[in-house]
């Protein structure tokens, strides 16, 4: 019963926040509901026992994807209202391909539900483990049958961190940018001087 | 009980509002952004539910790489946007074709 109500409240609470990311008038607002949907989704995914992925949603979207986009957000001075033009424009053909979609999705969906489809039974090679936690069981996995693919995503998200600093550096022209080697190369007997001066006389620098 | 076919059912309007969301905000590139997460966001609950109800947990290590392929996507992504920008001053993207060259 109690599962019933949570599985409820969760999926209405990301289905609903996940309209109004796009319909917010605010980017800002978006990204919130964003957030709100990530939530509600881990929260989903904790119900069947997924807790990993659960976390990881909660830790990757919620405090680095969604904060990202809330910086490029709020960096960039941009005339929101301009960008909305198209909305009401675009409104009818977007509707219209969604509901295609749907029935679609229904439809195949539909057919699932009568059994006339076999999605198969799994091997067994991955079957969930009774006797270990869902992080543990997915640990022993990546660790294990998937290294190279987890070896794969490390080098993906390098390839992806290089690209984004790479296309985002910029040479400035006008800027006074600290030499290196020139900095080294200065010894204090070159740069200072020591001066005894009389009293009442001063020093000429 | 709750089934297989309620987790397909959210994930399925999950998915539909995303495309929406590239249809209605085609201007905007940061939402289109966010409505590609959305999309993503679907497939993992997809996938999610499917390695759970079949009792396999592939589809729970495979959901991680779908997170980390949406991570190094929002990354660049955004990155573009942001050069995109100050090359502009604008992100209306309903003329991207003047990038070329």
């Amino acid at each position: 019963m109690i599962q019933l109500l949570a599985f409820y409240l969760f999926a209405a609470l990301t289905i609903a926040s996940g309209l109004f990311v796009i319909t917010a008038k605010n980017p800002v607002h978006s990204v919130l509901w964003l957030i709100l949907a990530f939530f509600n989704a881990a929260g989903l995914m904790v119900l069947v026992g997924a807790e990993f992925i659960a976390m990881l949603l909660v830790i990757v979207y919620v405090g680095a994807v969604a904060v990202l986009f809330l910086f490029v957000v709020m960096m960039l001075n941009i005339d929101f209202a301009a960008l909305r033009a198209g909305f009401i424009k675009n409104f009818p053909l977007g509707i219209l391909l969604a509901l295609v979609l749907l029935a679609e999705i229904t439809i195949g969906l539909g057919a699932f539900s009568a059994g006339g489809v076999q999605i198969g039974t799994a091997d067994g090679s991955a079957a969930i483990p009774a006797d270990m936690s869902n992080v543990e069981a997915i640990g022993h996995l990546l660790y294990g049958k998937y290294l190279f693919l987890v070896e794969a995503a490390g080098v993906l998200l390098l390839v992806s961190l290089i690209g984004a600093v790479v296309l985002t550096l910029r040479k400035r022209s006008g800027v006074r940018p600290q030499v290196i080697p020139r900095q080294n190369a200065r010894r204090p007997q070159d740069a200072t001087v020591n001066v005894k001066p009389e009293v009442g006389k001063g020093v000429s620098l | 009980m709750i089934g297989i076919e309620h987790y397909v059912v959210v994930s399925s309007i999950l998915f539909v509002l995303g495309v929406l969301g590239i249809f209605l905000n085609r201007k905007n590139v940061i939402v289109i952004l966010m409505a590609i997460e959305l999309i993503l966001l679907a497939v993992n609950i997809n996938l999610v539910a499917f390695s759970a109800f079949l009792g396999d947990l592939t589809g729970q290590v495979f959901a991680m790489f779908v997170l980390t392929v949406a991570a190094g996507e929002a990354a660049v992504g955004l990155a573009i946007l942001v050069i995109y920008f100050r090359d502009r001053g604008t992100i209306a993207v309903d003329d991207v074709s003047h990038m070329q060259g």
